[in-house]
């Protein structure tokens, strides 16, 4: 058992024990079972891939920066942030307080630790404390090119129009039925939610590029405006009818209101006063500023009627929070089934209480419920309208009787005929509006310089490494944990003194520096170099969130299945490198959780892992992106 | 070294274990090693292993020596005991702990230098007592901390990362057990953690020392071409001698449902030691048959892993020296020092 009497001392230098150079080498076996399909590696150069990874980016339908404004706010550049933000959604200010904001619901906070980064907010923050804009805005020629664009409303989807042709040379008309601008920012949005002063500045912006804006100016005759010789003309009319409810007693009383129509006469005078009892049918946001306008007018009993269970409702958790907290009552299961109206005098409404089986599918009458009102709004949903377009022009209508429109071009089957925003596809969102706005403009500019309104280019990206030393990282790579923080409001006396007072106070700057630490810079991305990775598992131990795994390729279902740790969002991709040098394993991340912290570029001993920044070029009309296809062209 | 803490952020689907710990709440200091040393792989192992035997934090003691391998009990279970002694002298502190406090969970980190030069003496006479511990060394054929000169356990012919070969014969701590009645003898590598992980669970439930001795490469100064301790040489040349599962006690039934050529070796504690994957004729506790298959595989420049030797059957240094069952710690300190008139009688005794 005495190894060491085998080592003599004369014997070393002739057979040493281990001869390592002229050791036979152990197969490794890299264990891929024949029927496996190894996934292929990821292609990182196709921009939706890490653009898929800011997930907030991803989730606006206007594709906002939203780590980079961030982190501009969190440097005090809110000029900067707001100017970033106005490339991609042009109305910061607005939509810093309105937006229907889908970049929260995505963003990967929310994965984390349940509650996203409060982005919309900050963008108001940005909007609240911006410098002067005027010398940063595009310059708009003095030349003009000689093309003419009508638009046909005055809601966000045509002012983005104006906004992106403006500065190409454009002449855009502007026909707008009502005295003012800004659509139903304008007519629908209450001012205590929106201040006149903020629709009026960034409304104003655009104008003030040079729109022929004509007011009160209804266009009632398609035929007559293509007579005009347009060289493009846009339909931004939006869905400007209410849903009505025809049931028993409709007709009988004056105190039976159309929501949009209801709160456009508020927004304009027309209306000052409600009862004190009123009920809201339908439960849907229009519902949410419905029942807060008539809390401010009179109403003191405000009851919005749902049929179904919370849960299905329309109305963003927000704005219900916002009612709520100013003693609107929801009630839900009730089903209108006529309006009670005696001697020509509204009494209230009779309901069906419903029951409803799991999931709100099939429902059964559980009794019939009267409820006490002396006015009723009706908020059920908006439709489309097109009496003014006559069907004999070759612009197209089909289901619905909605006009036939490209998803892609925005364009109609009447080539110089584009629509965009709820008059395109139904009511959607402001910030749809803008993206329609964006890409309309795109085919507009295309149709009017001969190129075809398909021919659309991708995104373009960069990625540019943050590594400033030895863990130093031009972004900050720290895990904040704080929560989300609260918006202060004003108080419940002081807001109802009058109609437009701004409930949502802003963020503080204590809160904004909190904040905007929340935020993973998701755009800061984990890039990877097969080539020179030594399999040493330091960044898969130091990884916080067991997003990293060194394994044998496989087909994905197998991989998912053996990752670090369970992929429990499947929507989230999976990243594979190529082979790695020294056993033909695979690196895989999951994308999903990942907090972009830079550690495992830290502990990697051989910067196969880099934190790089993801940017993403985004073409609008006539911007260097397009510019470079004409000259293709 | 990094400049920021791990964040706090975690996995959605992080599991507790049967105390109702994350992984996480094992961890400890973040690492100051340089990026990609092999000890810092060898500490996630022993986070992970912890973690799943559902160790408690307050009745462990990370014990360790001089070294970057002896920084190692920083960066695990924050919430432990631990003493971090002079160069070398870890065997006999963990010793003198052990006797002291038989119930704790002990821990000992060293490294090639600390264990296979300076602490040589020490580590042989822990071995031979049966100091009940684990005793991991990261074996990386270097003095990392010192800046790479070539330690105990450098192969003849490695070169140094100047280019110059290493002329001494190596000392092999499994061989070395094995010729000193070592009761339990393991060889893993930091870049194999499905190797490790039950490995260290066998280790920490064994009833003497438990030996492991882990190839742990030095990514600063014995990580290139011609060093026998890099990643690659080690993937290059590592052989699995065993494949273990360690099954813990409460789930013994199941390990009586055994496939031919599996052995199991039931621990004191009655969890098993279950040899999967054996080579033919191989029996981990054979001693003779392990000293002959490791000459004959490792002069082939073979580097044998595995769980590769186990005897349950030999008392502790407790059992060897009947102490009794009562941590003599938590003996009243009257009884275990009776006072100067106690002394005066017995010497009196021996007159
Ligand atoms: C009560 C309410 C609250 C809302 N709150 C929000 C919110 O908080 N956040 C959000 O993102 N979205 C909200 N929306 C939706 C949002 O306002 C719309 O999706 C968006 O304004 C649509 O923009 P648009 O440009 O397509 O059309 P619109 O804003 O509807 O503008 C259309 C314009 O065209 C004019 N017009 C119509 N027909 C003609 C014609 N024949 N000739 C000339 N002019 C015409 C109209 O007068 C109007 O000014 C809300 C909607 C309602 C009803
Ligand atoms: C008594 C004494 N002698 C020498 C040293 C210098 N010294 C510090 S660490 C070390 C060797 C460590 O080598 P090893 O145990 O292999 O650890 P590694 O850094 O390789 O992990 C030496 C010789 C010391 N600290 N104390
Ligand atoms: S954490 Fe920041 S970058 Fe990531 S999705 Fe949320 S807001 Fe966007
Ligand atoms: S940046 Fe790296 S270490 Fe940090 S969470 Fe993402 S993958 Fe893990
Ligand atoms: S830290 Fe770097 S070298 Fe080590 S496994 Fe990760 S990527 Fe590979
Ligand atoms: S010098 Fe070597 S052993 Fe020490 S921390 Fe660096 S890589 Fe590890
Ligand atoms: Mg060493």
């Amino acid at each position: 058992m005495t190894l060491p009497s085998e080592r003599t001392h004369a014997s070393r230098p002739k057979s040493p024990r281990i001869i390592y150079n002229k050791t036979r080498l152990v197969t490794i076996d890299t264990g891929i079972p024949q029927e496996a399909r190894p996934l292929k590696p990821t292609d990182v150069q196709d921009p939706n891939y890490y653009h898929k990874v800011v997930d907030c980016q991803w989730g606006c339908p206007a594709h906002t920066n939203v780590p980079e404004y961030i982190r501009m706010i969190a440097q005090g550049r809110f000029t900067d942030a707001y100017m970033l933000n106005r490339e991609s959604n042009v109305f910061p200010a607005i939509l810093g307080r309105t937006c229907d904001r889908p970049c929260e619901p995505a963003c990967r906070r929310g994965r984390l630790d349940g509650k996203p980064v409060a982005i919309c907010r900050l963008k108001r923050v940005a909007a609240d404390h911006r410098g002067e804009i005027a010398d940063r805005l595009p310059a708009i020629p003095r030349k003009k090119n000689g093309k003419r664009i009508a638009c046909v409303g005055a809601g966000p989807a045509s002012l983005t129009i104006a906004n992106d042709l403006l500065p190409l040379g454009y002449e855009v008309v502007m026909y707008e039925k009502l005295e003012q601008p800004g659509g139903l920012m304008r007519s629908n949005i209450p001012s205590f939610r929106l201040p006149q002063s903020v629709l009026d500045d960034e409304v104003g912006t655009i104008l003030n590029m040079g729109v022929d804006i004509r007011y009160g100016s209804p266009v009632d005759s398609m035929r007559a405006l293509l007579r005009e010789n347009f060289d493009a003309v846009f339909v931004g009319t939006g869905a400007p009818r209410g849903k009505n409810l025809d049931i028993t007693g409709r007709y009988e009383t004056d105190r039976i209101h159309i929501g949009i129509d209801w709160l456009e006469s508020v927004a304009f005078g027309h209306i000052e006063h409600i009862g004190e009892r009123v009920l809201i049918i339908g439960v849907g946001n229009t519902a949410m500023d419905c029942c807060r306008t008539s809390r401010r007018l009179g109403g003191t009993d405000i009851k919005v009627m749902a049929r179904r269970p919370r849960g299905f409702f329309k109305a963003s958790a927000w704005e219900l929070d916002d009612a709520e907290e100013e003693g609107i009552e929801i009630l839900i299961n009730f089903a209108p089934k006529r309006f009670v109206v005696e001697g020509g005098v509204l009494k209230g409404m009779e309901f069906d209480r419903l029951e409803w089986d799991e999931g709100a599918k099939n429902s059964r009458v559980v009794e019939t419920v009267f409820l006490p009102a002396d006015d009723v709004i009706l908020a059920i949903g908006q439709e489309n309208a097109f009496p003014w377009i006559e069907r004999d022009l070759g612009i197209e209508f089909g289901k619905w009787d909605m006009p036939v429109v490209s998803e892609q071009t925005f364009q109609s089957t009447l080539p110089h005929v584009f629509f965009g925003g709820d008059a395109a596809f139904g009511p959607k969102n402001i910030i749809w509006a803008v993206e329609h706005g964006h890409q309309a403009a795109i085919s507009i500019h295309n149709h009017c310089t001969g190129i075809s309104v398909s021919e659309r280019l991708p995104h373009r990206m960069n990625l540019i490494t943050q590594k400033m030393g030895i863990s130093e990282w031009s972004y900050h790579n720290d895990y904040n944990p704080a929560a989300r923080q609260k918006m202060q409001h004003t108080d419940l006396v002081e807001r109802f003194r009058k109609l437009n007072v701004e409930v949502e106070l802003g963020f503080s700057a204590e809160q904004t520096a909190r904040e905007v630490q929340r935020c993973l810079n998701c755009d800061v991305e984990t890039q990877f170099t097969a080539g020179l990775c030594i399999e040493c598992d330091a960044c898969i131990d130091i990884c916080p969130v067991q997003c990293l795994t060194i394994a044998r390729n496989g087909d994905e279902a197998d991989l998912r299945g053996r990752l670090s740790a369970p992929a429990i969002n499947l929507e989230q991709e999976l990243y594979v490198s190529a082979e790695l040098p020294q056993t033909k394993r695979i690196m895989a991340k999951d994308e999903d959780v990942c907090v972009h912290c830079g550690l495992c570029a830290e502990r990697c001993p051989t910067a196969a892992w880099d934190m790089q920044k993801f940017e993403l070029f985004i073409s609008y009309a006539g911007s260097p992106a397009c510019d470079s296809l004409l000259t293709v062209a | 070294m990094p400049s920021i803490v791990k964040p706090s952020a975690t996995h959605p689907s992080l599991q507790r274990n049967a105390l109702g710990m994350t992984i996480r709440d094992y961890e400890g200091s973040m690492s100051t090693l340089c990026a990609g040393c092999g000890h810092d792989s060898v500490t996630a192992a022993i986070v992970r292993a912890l973690w799943e035997i559902s160790a408690k934090p307050h009745m462990i003691a990370k014990m360790s020596g001089i070294g970057c391998s002896s920084k190692t009990p920083a960066y695990f279970v924050n919430g432990a005991h631990g003493f971090n002694s002079a160069h070398g002298r870890m065997p006999p502190i963990a010793t003198g702990a052990n006797a002291a406090n038989r119930e704790l969970t002990y821990i000992g980190i060293s490294g090639d230098g600390d264990s296979l030069s300076i602490g040589l003496g020490h580590l042989c006479h822990a071995i031979r007592r049966n100091v009940r511990m684990t005793y991991i060394i990261e074996n990386n054929g270097v003095y990392g901390l010192t800046k790479g000169q070539f330690s105990a356990s450098a192969d003849v012919g490695s070169k140094s990362k100047r280019g110059e070969a290493n002329r001494m014969a190596p000392i092999d701590p499994v061989e070395l057990g094995l010729s000193i009645g070592a009761t339990f003898l393991a060889r893993s590598f930091s870049g194999d953690k499905e190797q490790l992980v039950p490995i260290l669970k066998a280790a920490i439930a064994h009833r003497g020392f438990a030996l492991v001795d882990v190839i742990s490469p030095c990514v600063t100064f014995n990580d290139h071409a011609g060093s026998t301790k890099s990643y690659l040489h080690t993937r290059q040349h590592q052989i699995k001698a065993t494949e273990t599962d360690f099954v813990p006690a409460a789930t013994e039934v199941l390990a009586h449902i055994e496939q031919e050529g599996v052995t199991s070796v039931t621990m004191h504690d009655g969890s098993v030691v279950r040899f999967t994957a054996t080579p033919k004729g191989y029996d981990p506790t054979d001693r003779r048959a392990v000293v002959t298959y490791l000459h004959e595989r490792e002069s082939e420049g073979e580097i044998v892993t595995g769980l590769l030797y186990l005897d349950e059957t030999v008392g502790d240094v407790h059992e060897m020296n009947q102490t009794p069952e009562t941590a003599l710690a938590r003996v009243p300190y009257e009884k275990l020092c009776p006072g100067a008139a106690e002394l005066d009688r017995m010497q009196a005794e021996f007159r």
